[in-house]
Formats: structure tokens, sequence, C-alpha cells
């Protein structure tokens, strides 16, 4: 199979607009990956799946990723002249990575046998720009996928068919895999808490839950 | 194979058949078949609208065993995973140890002995055997054969349950395989007894046959009912009997050649017209291919070590990078897509289940046949939920 730098090189002699990127492996077994920009992520998958020396008809595996913002310390050697003596001072340096939901694709062929490629596209953050656009038009294998990244990551496919939920219900709140994710302590509803359940319970319900006095037994 | 259209059948709005003053005939009946019913393989469930009889609409509905595998995965260590993968797929757990490890072998670097890599072949051609022996008994049960058939599956599929046990200790939950080997030697006894299960296998599958392979109810139920188009199949990434009997030649065992395949003279069983009888022919067939491994694998097995002396238990920390590793196993192509960020746990953990896939056109081979087909449609799917619902 051809190199991905020989891939990127035409994917981007085909779409000039589309922003693609290699990203690097530090598995020696492990496979690198495009990177596409999510407005060129569409049309760069259609181009892999019809290009004759490519064929990548099958799409194997769908994932998401959460990756939350992170801090990179760098410590920098400074050199500064403090009372006229020339002296290396170490500089603490901060990058600050916003964060993004990816989503992995990873394509085979099943008429040329050949593969992977690991296509990889990007949202613009974690909170309200999560709109990637949706591969299950091109196949179908990443139908049921694509719904599971939804529902655990929060991700939303444009031009998906049926984006609902699949493996949690319907009426859940909130995207379980991601990695700031806190699950609540009463997933199991009890009607009449008691011991550990009741100052667990006593977190979600603030207003004390007075017991009725019993009705007196008629006379 | 582009002119496929990938979109599901729009079956979201559907409406009774009108009559010539266009007035509906009739009134859709709305079923909710699970998820405790008998045929659903657990708890699985469909909501199915029928007309009359023939089903217009089907959605699954997934989700009733799920506990997050993957999260779980994510917030313990490598080597703590391993008895995990065996509640995926309950039937098939020494291939999920192979997909597991081959993973994060491939990640850490590992090297799996000799003799090590023919005990990870003969576990995982028995646990396609009793697979696909199960689920040709499921299957039938599903036609209306009650019993019976299922017992006799059951009763061959023990044997097989007997050799996992005596070497690992469990049933089903075997928990075997380890990053770089397997967990423990299997002894010449163990040897002896397995040749003698494989030999006796090829006379039970020939009964089985007699009874099935060529029963009027079994031709009746199966032929051209629920046939997958082949390049659909490929566009909706089915994979395993199911993707094979739909006529594509495509076996992980001899596309990746993981392990030691390429010793190994094998044929893949290809189907022709993808209908439910090719699935269940698909898979008789792959028993006697996978008899023929076993036999070359349990004659050419040689003496050693089993466990690479690198791989450590403790402390596992592999170094930054991510792979997909993937094998075959009986229900199809089972990957893991691990990432490390070099902590003892995976920053990301990611099963690629098979049969959840696989259920990606139940709708479409449903869509107007009648509901007790799509029992048999279902049953030829292969499912476990606890794959499906991970």
């Amino acid at each position: 199979m051809e190199t991905l730098e020989q891939i990127k090189a035409r994917i981007e002699s085909v779409l000039p607009s589309a922003k693609i990127e290699i990203l690097a492996n530090e598995c020696a077994l492990g496979e690198r990956s495009l990177l596409v920009d999510a407005a060129g992520g569409f049309a760069a998958a259609k181009f892999l799946r019809d290009d004759a020396q490519l064929k990548l008809d099958y799409c194997s595996n769908v994932t998401g990723i959460d990756w939350p913002e992170k801090e990179f310390i760098e410590k920098i050697k400074v050199k500064q002249t403090v009372d006229g003596a020339e002296k290396e001072i170490e500089e603490v340096k901060k990058t600050l990575r916003p964060g993004f939901l990816e989503v992995v694709y990873h394509l085979y062929s099943m008429e040329l046998k050949q593969g992977p490629v690991v296509l990889r596209l990007r949202t613009e953050n974690r909170a309200d720009q999560t709109h990637l656009p949706s591969l299950t038009p091109l196949w179908r294998g990443a139908e049921f996928q694509e719904r599971e990244v939804y529902d655990l990551y929060g991700v939303i496919f444009d031009g998906h068919p049926d984006l609902r939920r699949i493996l949690m219900w319907d009426e859940f709140v909130g995207f379980p895999m991601r990695r700031d994710y806190i699950a609540p302590d009463d997933f199991e509803y009890e009607p009449t808490p008691h011991d550990e359940v009741l100052v667990e319970a006593k977190k979600h319900y603030p207003v004390e839950v007075k017991t009725e006095a019993k009705p007196e037994a008629k006379a | 194979m582009n002119s496929v259209s990938a979109m599901p059948p729009k079956s979201f709005e559907v409406k009774p058949k009108l009559d010539e003053s266009g007035t509906p005939i009739g009134e859709l009946l709305e079923i909710s078949m699970g998820p405790h019913h008998p045929s659903t393989h657990g708890v699985f469930r469909m909501d199915v609208v029928l007309d009359g009889e023939t089903v217009v609409k089907l959605k699954p509905v997934f989700g009733y065993l799920h506990r997050n595998h993957e999260k779980i995965g994510e917030n313990i260590s490598y080597l703590a995973s391993m008895p995990y993968t065996d509640r995926l797929d309950y039937f098939c757990s020494m291939t999920n140890n192979w997909a597991y490890a081959l993973a994060v072998e491939k990640l850490a670097g590992l090297a799996v002995p000799e003799r090590a890599e023919y005990i990870r072949v003969i576990m995982a051609e028995l646990t396609r055997l009793q697979n696909h022996t199960c689920l040709i008994g499921f299957f039938v049960q599903d036609m209306g054969a009650l019993g019976t058939p299922m017992m006799y599956a059951f009763r061959e599929r023990e044997k097989i349950l007997d050799l996992f046990e005596s070497v690992s200790g469990a049933r089903m939950m075997c928990n075997y395989l380890r990053f770089g080997g397997v967990r423990v030697d299997v002894n010449d006894e163990w040897i002896a007894q397995t040749k003698k299960v494989v030999s006796d296998y090829s006379r039970f599958l020939d009964e089985f046959g007699t009874f099935l392979t060529e029963n009027e109810i079994v031709l009746a139920r199966t032929q051209f009912i629920g046939v997958m188009p082949k390049a659909l199949a490929v566009n909706a990434s089915i994979t395993g009997p199911m993707l094979r009997a739909a006529g594509v030649n495509y076996d992980l065992r001899k596309v990746d050649q993981y392990g030691i395949y390429r010793r190994f003279n094998f044929q893949v069983p290809v189907g022709e017209h993808g209908d439910i009888y090719d699935r269940y022919m698909v898979r008789v067939l792959e028993m006697r291919e996978s008899i023929k491994i076993l036999e070359q694998a349990l004659r050419d097995i040689p003496a050693g070590p089993v466990m690479d002396p690198k791989s450590k238990l403790r402390g596992f920390r592999p170094k930054p990078g991510e792979v997909y590793g993937r094998v075959e196993g009986p229900k199809g192509e089972l990957g893991f897509y691990l990432i490390s960020d070099g902590s003892p746990n995976p920053y990301r953990y990611r099963v690629r289940p098979p049969s959840f896939i696989n259920l990606t056109l139940l709708e479409d081979m449903c869509l107007g046949h009648r509901i007790s087909d799509a029992v048999v449609i279902l049953g030829s799917v292969d499912i476990v939920l606890g794959e499906v619902d991970r």
C-alpha cells in the first residue's frame, strides 16, 4: 500500500481546501494516522473510499476519544545576566492545550486486502462546538458506532440518519465516557434509603424527607 | 461497489397500504419483541411494526446489559482487563483473550513463544467449534425444534468445555492468555484427550448434518430468507461467517495471518446467496476446517516455554502510543484499540464488537419477511448480548 505521505499528497491535490496532517505514533508497531479538519473530513473520506488504488471499502472501527484541556509544563534554561555575571536560570513555560473530542476511523480494503488507514477528525472544543460530519452515508458500518460515540462522548454527527442514544437510555443526561464525567451514586434509586445509602441520598435530595406520622387507627 | 446506498432503509414513517380509493387497509401493529423474549438470545429488544404478519419496520434496541466495559477498562490496569474480556462474548472467552493479548503485545512489543502460539491456535479453534455448534443448536431451536438439537449441541460443547476447565480452571470464563504467552502449560495427557475429542468431532458433525442439512423444514425456513447482498455487507462492516456467507472471501486468519496461522493448511468457506441457509452452511464447513487446523496443530506442537521472559505481570507500563489489534473471532472481527500514555492503565480502551456491528443490517434483512422469519434471521446473526451491550 502507498505510504501515508503519498496518500496525503494525493488527497491534497484533489481537495486543495482540506487541511491534512500526519500524526506520529510512538508505538513502533502501531499505525500513524491522518488528521483531517472537520470541514474537509467527508470529502477526504469519500476519496479514500472511492480511489482506485486504495479502495478502502470497509470501515472497521469507529471510536471516540476525549482529550480534556491539558497543561504542558516545560522547563527551559534561559541565560540571564544577574549582577554582572551571566547565569543559567530555569524558567517554567506553561502551554495550555485546549480540550477537544476526537473520532477515529480504522479503514481497510476488503477488495484489495490492505489497510489500515487511520482517519481522525477533531471537534473544535468539548462544550458547544462538538459537530463533525457523519461518515455513515459513506460506510453503513459506521451507523451504530457513530451513535455509540454520540451516546458516550457527545459528538454530534451531522448527516447521520438516526442519531439517538444507543446504549444508555433516552432520558440519560451526560456523556459517561468523558474523562471528567462523575457518575451519580444513586443509580439504584431506593424509595426508602437507609444507612450509607441514606447519607448519599441526602446529597441528592437537599430537602429533608419528613416521615409522615402514621394516621391513627380508627376507633 | 459504490453503487450501494449506505443509508439505512427509510422505515421511520411507515403507513398502512392504501386501496384504490385511498383509504388505508387495516392498521399497522407495533409490537415490542423482548427484552425477555426467549428467541432474542438475551436481553435484546426489537421494535417491530407489522402489516399483517409482514415486517415493515424493525428497530433494534440495545443497552439492557450495558455496564460500560470500556470505562472500566480505562480505570484498571492492563492485566486486570483480561478477566473482563471473558465476559464480552461469554461463549468465546479464549478468542476474546487472544484479541486483547494481541493488541497489548503489539503495544508493548512482546514476543510469544512457539509453544504458546500453538496452544492459542488450539484454544481458538476449539472455541470456534463449540461456538458454531451451540449457535446451530440455538438457531434450530428458533425454528421451532425445541430442545433436542440444542441438547445434542450442548453435549458436544461440554466435551470442549471440559478441556478448557482442565487447563484453565473455568469452563467459560477461562482468563487463560497472558501478554506474551499463556498462563499455564498443557500436559501430554491433555493433548491426548484433545486429540480424541477432535477426532470424534467429525462424526458428530456428520450426525448433526444428517438431521439438519437436508431437513425439509430447515430448507423451507432458511433458503432465500434474510438475503444480504454482497456489496451492502461490505459497506455495513459485516464480518465473520455472515460476511463470507454473502460471498466475500475475507478471513483475518488468511488476511492478517496473525499468530502462526500461515503454517496451517485450511480453506475459507464462502457462500453464494447470502441467505440464512448459506450462513448455516458456512458455519458447518468452517467447523470442518477448524478440525483440520486442530489436527495439524496438535500434531506439530513443539516443547518449550509458554511465556515470554520479558513480559511482566506486575508494574506493566507500555510506552506511549496506540494500536489496533484484531483477530477472527467465531462471530467476526474482534478488535481492541488501545492508547497508552505510559501509565499503568490504558488511556483509551475500545472493543470493536463483531456481533454489535453485524446487527446493522438486521432491519434490511427482515423487511418484507414474516415476523417468524425475523426470529430465525436474528438467530443466524449469532449475537451474544454481553458483547453487543458491553
